[in-house]
């Protein structure tokens, strides 16, 4: 296999990529070579939302980014939202409502949801359902989700 | 019992936290697919491209001389039993002369790299010779049809004859639906981490499954290796229902590991897991209810054919679920009914929530809504008037003893406020078909339908299930030992509940979930609570015993007097009263319990017996809006009732009700593995649809709590309920809305506007 030496830019720290695979994809090398484990793939198509990451603060699915091609962005990863190691008013909200079964979409769930808050502080009803569409859950229903979401919103004053 | 169970900061009643909780929201917790080792390889499986095939020849050198592949391993180095399986061991670890169904394990490779690994299956060459495939399982059932197996093409036939089989009835409705297969679809797919022992004859596993102990069983009899060679954790699991019962990966992922003498790690990507697992069961369902003029059924007569695919996994478990839930929550003398499994090339089918009864269900429900309509009966007055009770007999002869709250449940539901009108200008987004703006507000038609379920909980058929947890307590603090698989429901929040409650601490620790213990049973049929819950009360319950007696003789009180109160133990008669803390320091009890349930019997050749322990109830209305001539549908609001016994966790039972809910509206309407001719033509989730948050109704969901005499806490497994009559109330409203009659699920545009 190919030794490709690159270098990513990752929650404000670079990383030293070594000896890697030009074809992995970006979920791929957070995960499996810089100990990354927060975004989860789960269909490797781009449909379900586990792997999200924000490029440049755009929220994308890794699973689908080569990333060798990402050398000059900014990368953020869920393990990168609050580096002192305490938790977001979103990560607290989906624990008090109950967002959280098995856990596996809840990551990139949480990036979703921040990257939402973050342009649309009160969105409705209807522009949670849309912006958060991409992101799948199996456990829940997503009933619990929601009401995390606004409560993250009540709390921020926005409602 | 009550008397002990006083609050306690996060004890049982409480919607105490998941103790996973802040690992999960931040991505530290350690899914089985997150594991990791020095000196780890890749492993990954080779499959059949055919249904039905013969093997003649296998050549794996070329695979072999690839740089980064240390091994490639076929059925030839299985060194123990060739086959498993649940129930039956009649499933291959590798095929070795003739696959079965398309993705049927074939070799398997372990690599530096997972593009190594794909480059090496590449480079495996099978020679097959393409044999007939049996895709209709009606086809199963002819006798002149050869057998694709050696156990033959009939899984298990199980006949209910009940009461007077000549009762006929004033009306008279029948007819036969279909359900499709639907995928468990949990979002971690199957992942293990192999390590093996330094001496080469064993094996450590983390592996995300529904039961440590019945994998480790049937791992070792593949190795040829002691059970205690085969040493399981759980990993963190990411989904299961049902998924995770059978085995998948793990056997494959520890004989890579023997070979090698390295750590392995095997994940499936999410096309693998189609074929990696099993599925629910596709059935076709024929029923004919006879009734009197006020709709009082009469007779019920029905015919169940489950696919089982090309083996056999927990088939017969599913068909004895199916055929003894046909009346489904209603009173009913006079049955006949005959339930067929069987053998095709089609995928392998077990165990999904609801397991069996959802079939049955769909059937059932949709035959209450004809006998209503023969009869110009509102659906939910013919329910009531049918509605079972406690100590009425089902049709195997079996007395409910469970409570039965079924007129309660959907008088309830019926009380629940309907959505309001649909706007004349709504969102676009709203309609059906959403951002998709197909749908205008002018075609759109609204549909009211009706589900109500009755489902077994725990294992059934004299399996003797039980489940095993240790509770140690020291300085006021307990922990808990089980082998109990967290598969997200939240066993782990309702263990600590448990014990806080019992023992008057704040503080219990979880230990490692292995099999250092015995086993706990599965995660499934609804019974962790009940079981596991119970083993957890037991042992803490015990330890509670001898703490009472300890303090008891140094303060010099009978220890028959002492209670738990808050943080406290008290003589409530007399002054006494010391912390737990205090009295526990310097002090270590440890106690082990196995909780068991009352014994279950087998159905004899009438399908006549006391087969299943206990029962759960549940109502579902469902409001859709259809676009009938573009065969769109939007589940608006779902109102429910659920019987629940007691809620230990009430945000964790909602949870639950929501979830089970989202998976029976995807049967209701999108999910479905579209198969033709033993192949499986959307292993994706592009083509294979999930029900997202736009596709979320809006639910109403009340809980009846009359906690259940049998049930160690009070509390009914809620987990299975939710998803089983919510398919056929959508499904009705569906039909409400559009006048038409539509004999299946998922239904299609198709079935609604052509």
């Amino acid at each position: 296999m190919s030794n490709e030496h690159y270098s990513l830019h990752i929650n404000g720290t670079d990383h030293q990529v070594q000896d890697a695979w030009i074809g992995e994809s970006l979920l791929y090398v957070l995960r499996e070579r810089l100990g990354l484990p927060g975004a989860k793939g789960a269909c490797e198509q781009g449909e379900c939302g586990s792997c999200t990451v924000y490029l440049d603060g755009q929220p994308v699915c890794s699973c689908l980014v080569m990333a060798a091609s990402v050398t000059e962005c900014q990368i953020a990863t869920v393990e990168g939202l609050r580096p002192d190691g305490g938790l977001t008013d979103v990560q607290e909200s989906f624990l008090s409502e109950g967002a959280v079964q098995c856990g596996f979409c809840t990551p990139g769930l949480v990036m979703a949801v921040h990257h939402l808050l973050d342009t649309n502080p009160s969105p409705t009803e209807l522009e949670v359902k849309e912006a958060i569409s991409g992101n799948i859950c199996r456990c829940t229903g997503y009933g619990r989700i929601f009401a995390a979401v606004e409560a993250v919103v009540v709390q921020r004053g926005n409602r | 019992m009550v008397e002990t169970l006083t609050k306690s900061r996060f004890g049982i009643g409480t919607n105490a936290p998941r103790p996973d909780g802040t690992a999960k929201v931040s991505g530290e917790f350690s899914f089985s697919s997150d594991l990791w080792a020095e000196n780890m390889l890749w492993g990954a499986t080779l499959r059949s491209p055919h249904p039905h095939a013969r093997i003649i020849s296998i050549d794996t050198s070329a695979a072999l001389g690839l740089s980064g592949v240390e091994a490639v391993i076929t059925a030839k180095d299985v060194p123990g039993q060739l086959t498993y399986g649940l129930i039956s061991a009649d499933q291959p670890v590798f095929a070795d002369s003739v696959v079965r169904y398309m993705g049927e394990p074939v070799a398997a490779v372990a690599a530096d790299h997972p593009e190594t690994c794909r480059r090496a299956l590449d480079l495996i060459e099978v020679v097959y010779e393409a044999l007939p495939v049996l895709s209709d399982p009606e086809g199963a059932l002819d006798p002149t049809v050869a057998a694709i197996h050696p156990d033959g093409n009939l899984i298990r036939h199980q006949r209910i004859v009940s009461g007077d089989p000549d009762v006929t009835g004033d009306v008279v409705v029948e007819d036969t639906y279909v359900i499709g297969m639907q995928d468990q679809a949990f979002l971690g797919t199957e992942s293990a981490l192999a390590l093996p022992d330094s001496d080469g004859a064993g094996v450590v596993m983390h592996v995300a499954t529904q039961w440590l102990h019945e994998d480790q069983k049937q791992i070792a009899a593949c190795l040829g290796l002691a059970p205690e060679r085969v040493r399981l954790q759980l990993g963190g699991v990411g989904g299961a229902f049902g998924a995770r019962e059978d085995i998948s990966l793990q056997v494959h992922t520890a004989l890579l590991a023997l070979a090698t003498r390295r750590p392995i790690k095997m994940q499936y990507g999410r096309h693998e897991s189609f074929f990696g697992h099993v599925h629910r069961h596709p059935a076709t369902v024929w029923m004919r209810h006879h009734a009197d003029t006020s709709g009082v059924i009469q007779k019920i007569e029905a015919r169940f054919l489950f696919d089982g695919g090309a083996y056999a996994s927990t088939s017969s478990a599913v068909l004895i679920n199916g055929v003894t839930h046909a009346q489904g929550p209603y009173k009913c003398d006079n049955a006949v009914v005959d339930g067929y499994a069987v053998r095709t090339n089609n995928p392998p089918c077990g165990a999904m929530r609801g397991f069996g009864v959802v079939q049955a269900c769909f059937a059932h429900e949709s035959q209450m809504d004809k006998i209503a309509q023969a009869l110009h009966l509102d659906p939910v007055e013919v329910r009531l008037r049918n509605a079972m009770q406690q100590g009425d007999r089902l049709i195997t002869g079996q007395v409910i003893e469970s409570v039965a709250p079924v007129q309660r449940l959907i008088e309830e539901t019926r009380q629940i406020p309907l959505p309001p009108e649909a706007s004349p200008h709504p969102d676009p987004l709203s309609l059906p078909g959403g951002s998709g703006l197909a749908s205008e507000a002018r075609h759109v038609r609204r549909g009211i339908g009706w589900g109500v379920s009755i489902k077994n909980i725990m294992y059934s058929e004299g399996f003797d299930d039980y489940a095993t947890a240790r509770c140690t307590l020291k300085d006021g603090k307990a922990s808990l030992k089980f082998a109990t698989s967290e598969v997200g429901q939240g066993f782990v929040t309702i263990a600590q509940q448990i014990a806080r409650t019992v023992l008057g601490v704040d503080d219990v620790d979880l230990e490692a979930i292995d099999t250092d213990i015995g086993s706990a049973g599965s995660t499934s049929a609804s019974r962790q609570t009940w079981m596991s819950g119970g083993a957890v009360d037991g042992a803490c319950r015990l330890v509670r015993e001898r703490l009472f007696q300890i303090v008891g003789q140094q303060h010099n009180v009978d220890p028959l007097r002492l209670v738990i109160e808050e943080d406290e133990i008290v003589d409530p008669l007399g002054a006494f009263r010391v912390s737990v803390r205090e009295a526990t320091r310097d002090l270590v009890i440890t106690e082990e319990f196995e909780h068991h349930h009352r014994p279950t019997e087998d159905l004899d050749e009438n399908g006549q017996g006391n087969c299943h322990v206990a029962f759960a109830f549940v109502a579902h209305r469902a409001v859709v809006d259809v676009d009938p001539e573009l065969g769109l549908v939007k589940v608006v609001q779902i109102a429910t009732t659920q019987d629940v016994g007691r809620a230990l966790n009430p945000l964790s039972v909602l949870g639950q009700i929501e979830g089970g809910i989202a998976q029976g509206l995807g049967l209701a309407v999108m999910e479905e593995i579209i198969v033709k001719d033993g192949r499986v033509l959307n292993p994706s989730f592009t083509d294979y649809l999930l029900p997202t948050t736009l596709d979320a109704p809006e639910v109403v969901a009340r809980l009846v709590e009359e906690p259940d005499p049998q049930a160690p806490l009070g509390a009914k497994g809620v987990g299975e309920p939710p998803c089983i009559s919510v398919t056929p109330a959508i499904v009705a409203a569906i039909r409400d809305a559009i006048g038409r009659d539509i004999p299946r699920c998922p239904v299609r545009p198709q079935d609604i506007c052509l």
